[in-house]
């Protein structure tokens, strides 16, 4: 636990360095007069039409449903992959064999996932 | 349940860490430790993007046989500093209709999800801020972080443009994030522990004893797989269609202007120094020096310092990252993705696999 103490308190000390440089150019910047011109959204000189913040295109947001899945797919792969060698190698009183067939199986269940969203048409770009 | 690293060659505490503790009481050295640890991994957070500037502008002008920034400092060498001050002076600008809270928030975000990786990377034996148990899972954990901060930009600003990219640039990083997920899982399986050290001395022995070569063939692919990622990843040329600039003006930084740009600049390239010392730390033996077999050369090559060997192989890395650039054409969206979840997803499900029975059988 002690080392994720440590890597808080790193964190803290880079986001107070983030945090202090724009701090001090804020104090430091030139300013120009303000004018409706300048705050403009910058749409390479058009005028801007409406918001951006507009509906979006659903398939960013399939992407990001398969992000999470595989994601947490592939930590559940973490344990059994982290105690791999030391079965392999190691005598215990797992198989390695049959680590490896149970990883395979995993893999393989994953695989068929990916395949099925594959055939849906979601890895479809338009 | 010790894996089988032979660690006797390295020394146990590092001659700072014994100086600190030898004058101040415990409690105390041991926090004295942990903050020059943390200021020395801000100084190359800081150091990193002037670096990597000079050395960006410089190999795309010999790439294109130009000679690049010239007039500042010898060779230009002054010149990320003179840009870097050039843009703390200018003046942040807010567009109308921005969330203020969140607009600001996203090249913080950025710049320090950037290096916290950095507090688990390995520069040399001690050189290290600290070890969790878990390091790759942490790496995982964190390297999407970076997303937040680029799809809060992206959305706050209220600029189409912004918007626009923010959603390519998000959509390539998570889709990149598995490849190079799997990839790490992969080094777990070969080497049987996670804490990045320890991935570090479990490629001891010669240089073909670095994961690249150890996993026989298979290994250089899974060490191109990583470079393809991780250009991915980093939003890098040629896979740069979130900043296009001819298609979409700067991305999710179009509306960002003086320091908050700095940040994201900053950010983007600690990343790409952190994708590079991953790959050095994964595949290419990290901080230790490369050994031949021939017992003088190797006594020479030892002696250099091992932080040394890693700043040479992860500047090395980030040379091929900047060949990349000047090497392949931009793919479209489309393409980008389906090289992701067609093939490299597919492909690392496969190499995980053949390194498990690798692993069983003996051969890696």
């Amino acid at each position: 636990m002690a080392s994720y103490t440590i890597i808080g308190f790193a964190i803290f000390l880079g986001a107070l360095f983030v945090g202090g440089g724009i701090l001090a150019s804020m104090l430091l910047a030139f300013r120009t007069p303000h004018c409706s011109n300048k705050v403009q959204a910058y749409e390479c000189a058009e005028d801007p039409v409406g918001d951006a913040r507009i509906r979006f295109k659903v398939s960013y947001y399939l992407f990001a449903l398969l992000f999470l899945i595989f994601d947490i797919e592939s930590l559940f792969l973490f344990p059994c992959v982290k105690i791999f060698r030391t079965v392999a190698t190691q005598a215990t009183a797992l198989s390695p064999t049959f680590l490896l067939g149970e990883l395979s199986v995993f893999v393989f269940i994953l695989f068929s996932g990916l395949l099925y969203v594959w055939k849906k048409g979601v890895l479809r770009w338009e | 349940m010790e894996p089988i690293i032979d660690t006797s060659r390295f020394p146990a505490t590092n001659a700072i860490g014994d100086f600190i503790r030898a004058i101040l009481p415990g409690p105390v050295a041991e926090l004295a430790n942990i903050v020059l640890a943390v200021l020395a991994i801000l100084t190359v957070v800081g150091l990193t993007p002037v670096a990597l500037i000079w050395m960006e502008r410089k190999v795309a002008a010999h790439f294109q046989a130009r000679l690049g920034p010239m007039r500042v400092g010898y060779h230009g060498l002054l010149q990320p500093l003179a840009d870097g001050i050039k843009l703390i002076f200018k003046e942040v600008m807010k567009p109308e209709g921005a969330d203020t809270f969140v607009f600001f928030l996203a090249p913080i975000l950025s710049a320090t999800a950037s290096f916290m990786v950095l507090t688990v990377i390995p520069f040399d034996h001690h050189l290290q801020v600290t070890d969790p148990a878990g390091g790759v899972l942490y790496v995982i954990a964190v390297a999407g972080l970076g997303i937040m901060g680029v799809l809060l930009a992206g959305w706050s600003s209220n600029n189409k443009y912004s918007l626009l990219g923010a959603m390519r640039s998000g959509a390539q990083m998570i889709s990149y994030e598995i490849s190079l997920a799997l990839l790490m899982l992969l080094i777990v399986l070969l080497s049987g522990t996670a804490s990045l050290r320890e991935i570090v001395f479990s490629q001891t022995g010669t240089v073909l004893d670095w994961w690249i070569f150890k996993f026989p063939f298979f290994g250089i692919i899974a060490f191109v797989l990583f470079l393809i990622s991780s250009t991915a990843e980093l939003n890098r040329a040629p896979f740069d269609m979130a900043e296009a600039e001819s298609e979409l003006t700067g991305g999710f930084t179009t509306e960002y202007s003086g320091i908050t740009f700095a940040m994201f600049f900053l950010a983007e390239f600690v990343n790409m120094f952190m994708a590079a010392s991953l790959t050095t730390t994964f595949f290419l033996g990290g901080f230790l020096a490369p050994q031949f077999g021939l017992a003088s050369l190797d006594r020479m090559l030892d002696a250099i310092p091992g932080f040394l060997w890693f700043f040479l192989k992860s500047y090395s890395v980030i040379f091929i990252y900047m060949w990349f650039r000047w090497t392949f054409p931009r793919p479209r969206v489309d393409q980008l993705m389906n090289l992701e979840w067609k093939v490299l997803v597919p492909a690392n499900f496969l190499l995980l696999l053949i390194a498990g029975l690798f692993v069983v059988m003996g051969w890696a």
